[in-house]
């Protein structure tokens, strides 16, 4: 008999029901709420006369709509302009307080993007089943938790009933071997692997990322790896859990304590996939091939090194991938042939639940310290993922080194990655952004996205364009 | 059985924020984002929640704005339809507009769920006929498709048929339009005693 991937394990252990259709009922263990995705649910919860099965199990957030300058924020709820934006974050305070849901509202703390306050809070543990309205939920399996995002319809019947209606995916194990080069992250592996299989690449599997390049990494820069995980198409990302693991969790206010967390350390080692397991996909890759990525295009797959330059549509021959080429270039702005590091830039974004942890924030003050953002940059704005990121990257004068160098240093929340707040890149600008999706209009109405790691953002708002990081850092180090 | 008039959207990787722009999902209700469905390439201008949009210019090239495709109820769309965020807001706006069934050769898994919650029916079928239809549809005005979910068949103007596979349990849901929580709370009592067995073998998911 072959051994069972981590994904067959986690599927295994929470299955209440397989039914003859071939679908499972799957045991959900924490569900995390947002504002967006949940005031139907609740509503239909109310409709229907229903009750959440186990109200404990929920955990909220408020972080799509939520400001982000201090003067806004200081002023509490009111402080949303946007009348619309605020009944949405009132509207998630009052569902959590009549359905008894526990929730980190925006004046306290904690609140934050909430797969950033998720795993801080230690509500994201190995070996659970998560849902979240929001398909960056991927960013938990990070931990080895088995984490799908989920719409709202199925917000509510998780709510309803503690359980999923799934059909299993197939297995596709992604192996980065040997070790990256300074200067590239696990935003750049990512960004590469999903520029080798494309967004439809993970489609119908769940993707275990493994390898020692991935071994390597802290569990933040996993955490970035699972996050886009969606952008490759696949619903949930994993990554065994180790030592590095365990010792992330250990101590966090939801997580296990005394004797109960050392019977939960002991089973989570379990949670690695069988040196015999069958995955139905292997895609190996060498990190030591990787070299800062940057998008070029409308889709995270359109993506080039920094020492690339704009494809030629022209000499695609695929016809349906030839016309998206044509119209991510004419929505960008960008000709053929434009090496990358000529790209200008208007705006810098350093947040997202991509790239927000106090690791990404570190990356880009080591590279703007005693630095000041070019003058043709205007506005960079630095988003920490949560209250608690940004207490400690004050601590460390990170704040200060942001501020000295021109850039916003602002309070936690989604801000600019979707602009669904009042942060947004004005139409043809181009923005470096260290968040997840480069869709037309993601970030504002005809605004130019370009996705990158924090440190190659952070170089990008010195210089005015893109510049490869990796001699920034070789200067910075002589 | 259900016959629609086709609109085809010729685009790859149509992403739920083309679907539906983020600004609408500030809405707390389930109904009335038909209107901004593919706001951002049906207007020429920036859309927002609450405006109303009778007034905005429209964008002419905009296969939607074409008069011979008003009353469409058929999608046919390219690969990988639906990717990106996991808003249920793209199948309600699909659906409010009047789309009940949609036919590419791929979907995103997400959206593809969605659209099942929500009386919508996603179809796959191989590149090549899709390619064929885009053609058709293309050349005709007025082309229709019937779809029959009982036999799990398009049928086209010519009379042929191309056959369609769909999830048992789903075409049954779609079928008879049953509440998904009302058939799972029926195993109520499995999930009590999973419930049971799992938090006495890994109680610290219980805690706190």
């Amino acid at each position: 008999m072959t051994g069972k991937t981590l994904y067959d394990k986690l599927w295994d252990s929470h299955l209440v029901k397989q039914r003859d259709d071939g679908t499972a009922l799957i045991y959900i263990d924490r569900q995390l709420i947002h504002e967006v995705t949940s005031p139907q649910a609740f509503d239909g919860l109310r409709l229907a006369g229903r009750r959440p099965w186990r109200a404990e199990s929920n955990f909220a957030t408020p972080d799509h709509n939520i400001p982000t300058t201090k003067a806004e924020r200081s002023q509490g709820l009111e402080g949303i302009r946007d009348p619309i934006s605020r009944i949405q974050v009132t509207t998630l305070d009052d569902n959590c307080r009549e359905f008894g849901i526990f929730e980190l509202d925006m004046n306290d703390i904690r609140q934050g993007i909430v797969h950033v306050v998720g795993p801080e809070q230690g509500a994201t543990l190995p070996g659970m089943t998560i849902v979240c309205g929001d398909s960056h939920t991927s960013t938990h399996g990070a931990l080895g938790a088995l984490a799908h995002g989920i719409g709202t319809s199925e917000v509510e019947h998780v709510m309803a009933t503690q359980c999923l209606l799934q059909t299993k995916m197939k297995n596709m194990l992604i192996r980065v071997d040997g070790r990256l080069n300074p200067g590239v992250t696990a935003k750049d592996i990512v960004l590469a692997i999903i520029g080798d299989i494309g967004t439809a690449g993970g489609t119908g599997y769940t993707i275990e990322f493994g390898g020692e390049a991935i071994r390597s990494l802290s569990v933040e820069g996993r955490m970035t790896v699972c996050n886009m995980a969606i952008e490759a198409g696949a619903r949930a990302g994993l990554i065994a859990v180790d030592q590095t693991t365990l010792d992330y969790i250990k101590g966090r206010p939801f997580a296990p304590k005394g004797d109960m967390w050392e019977c939960a350390a002991a089973a989570w080692r379990g949670l690695i996939s069988d040196a015999d397991a069958h995955f139905d996909r292997v895609v190996v890759m060498d990190a030591a091939d990787i070299i800062p990525q940057v998008t070029w295009g409308t889709s995270p797959e359109m993506v080039a090194p920094i020492t690339g330059e704009v494809p030629d549509p022209e000499k695609e021959t695929d016809p349906s991938r030839r016309d998206n080429m044509r119209q991510a270039l004419k929505y960008m702005g960008l000709t053929p042939g434009t090496r990358i590091t000529d790209i200008k830039l208007d705006c810098i974004f350093i947040g997202s639940c991509t790239n927000s942890r106090i690791e990404d924030l570190r990356a880009a003050a080591a590279v703007v310290k005693g630095r000041k953002i070019a003058a043709n940059i205007e506005m960079a704005l630095v988003v920490p993922g949560s209250g608690l990121v940004k207490k400690q990257a004050e601590a460390e004068g990170l704040d200060k080194i942001f501020i000295d160098a021109g850039l916003e240093w602002r309070e936690p929340g989604c801000s600019m990655c979707l602009a669904m707040n009042a942060d947004q890149l004005g139409a043809g600008k181009h923005c470096a952004s260290t968040s997840n999706r480069n869709f037309e209009g993601r970030q504002g109405f005809g605004g130019r996205t370009h996705l990158v790691s924090p440190a190659m953002a952070a170089a990008a708002a010195v210089h005015g364009h893109f510049v490869d990081v990796r001699d920034i850092l070789l200067n910075l180090n002589r | 059985m259900q016959s629609g008039l086709v609109m085809p959207l010729d685009r790859a990787n149509v992403d739920t924020d083309f679907i539906i722009p983020k600004q609408f999902l500030k809405s707390i209700k389930r109904s009335g984002f038909g209107v901004n469905l593919f706001d951002e390439h049906r207007y020429l201008d920036k859309g927002e929640p609450g405006r109303d949009n009778s007034g905005r210019p429209l964008n002419t090239n905009f296969v939607m704005n074409q008069p011979r495709y008003k009353g469409a109820s058929v999608l046919l769309a390219r690969e990988n339809f639906g990717c990106g965020s996991s808003r249920e807001h793209a199948p309600w706006a699909l659906d409010d507009y009047g789309f009940r069934i949609i036919i590419a050769p791929s979907y995103a898994d997400i959206f593809f769920n969605n659209c099942f919650k929500n009386g919508i029916l996603p179809i796959v079928i191989d590149r090549k006929s899709v390619d064929e239809m885009f053609v058709e549809v293309e050349s005709q005005e007025g082309y229709a498709l019937t779809v029959d979910l009982e036999k799990q068949i398009i049928i086209r103007p010519s009379g042929t048929t191309i056959a369609f596979n769909v999830d048992s349990f789903r075409k049954y849901c779609l079928l008879n339009g049953l509440d998904d929580i009302g058939l799972t709370l029926k195993d109520a009592g499995d999930i009590t005693a999973f419930e049971k067995r799992w938090k006495e073998a890994s109680p610290w998911y219980f805690g706190v």
